[in-house]
């Protein structure tokens, strides 16, 4: 397990002082099917984005709250990064896209019949979001508003 | 940071009414954004599913997370991961 003693001292000094945003979930949902017969998206704060999408930018001073579809059948590899962070090693994922958005795996898990099925698009945003404000007010109601066109089931979300 | 916005947007989802779970490589962060289901892996940072190219290992973690989707409750829950 990673603890905050493992970030270097400024990262770990900033995310000691920070109060952390929540968001009141509750009641919450659960999933009411088998796994077997439901759809599953993934969510990943990679920053990853198809190589014919406009980057991220790492740039803007509280986070670039904004987020990229990502197609099941982009061969996974083939992704761009993002994510600019060095509070993290990036070899993983430079590695295998999967390590952070498992689209092959989750590909022959449905494949296995173990899933339902791989949604059709899964979501990349950028992690190092300070102001989370527009991430929570404006894209994370629109990928509700998606995950739901696509009538996804459950969703699994991976930092990095 | 990662996590703050993970486990945001994840609780925006959930609130819609779509269950989710998270991976988590930092549970104390977690534990104060508090999403409502989360599962710990042991992991650094930047390695959520485990190990790069280690299929065997990257499933076994999201099969899991995908276990903790029936649960119900109104408190956050935070499993921690034992690989078989």
């Amino acid at each position: 397990m990673a603890t905050l003693d493992d970030l270097k001292l400024t990262h770990r000094l900033f995310m000691r002082a920070y109060r952390y945003r929540r968001f009141d979930w509750r009641p919450g949902a659960y999933l009411d099917k088998p796994l077997a017969a439901s759809r599953i998206a993934l969510i990943t704060s990679a920053g990853f984005y198809e190589p014919e999408q406009v980057p991220f930018d790492g740039s803007s001073l509280g986070g670039d709250w904004s987020f990229r579809e990502i197609q099941n059948t982009t061969p996974v590899q083939t992704l761009r990064i993002g994510q600019k962070s060095d509070a993290f090693d990036h070899s993983g994922i430079e590695a295998d896209r999967n390590l952070a958005l498992p689209v092959d795996r989750l590909r022959e898990l449905a494949a296995s019949g173990i899933i339902g099925q791989a949604s059709h698009r899964h979501f990349s945003i950028m992690g190092s979001i300070l102001a989370p404000g527009r991430l929570v007010r404006r894209s994370a109601p629109e990928l509700v508003r998606l995950l739901q066109e696509d009538a996804v089931d459950a969703v699994l979300l991976t930092p990095v | 940071m990662c996590h703050q916005s993970v486990g945001l947007v994840q609780s925006v989802i959930e609130k819609a009414g779509i269950p989710t779970v998270s991976i988590t490589l930092l549970a104390e962060v977690t534990k104060q954004v508090a999403p409502p289901r989360a599962l710990a892996v042991g992991m650094p940072l930047g390695y959520p599913l485990g190990a790069p190219n280690d299929p065997d290992l990257q499933k076994q973690i999201m099969m899991a997370a995908f276990s903790m989707l029936p649960l119900r409750s109104e408190s956050p829950q935070l499993a921690d991961f034992e690989a078989s």
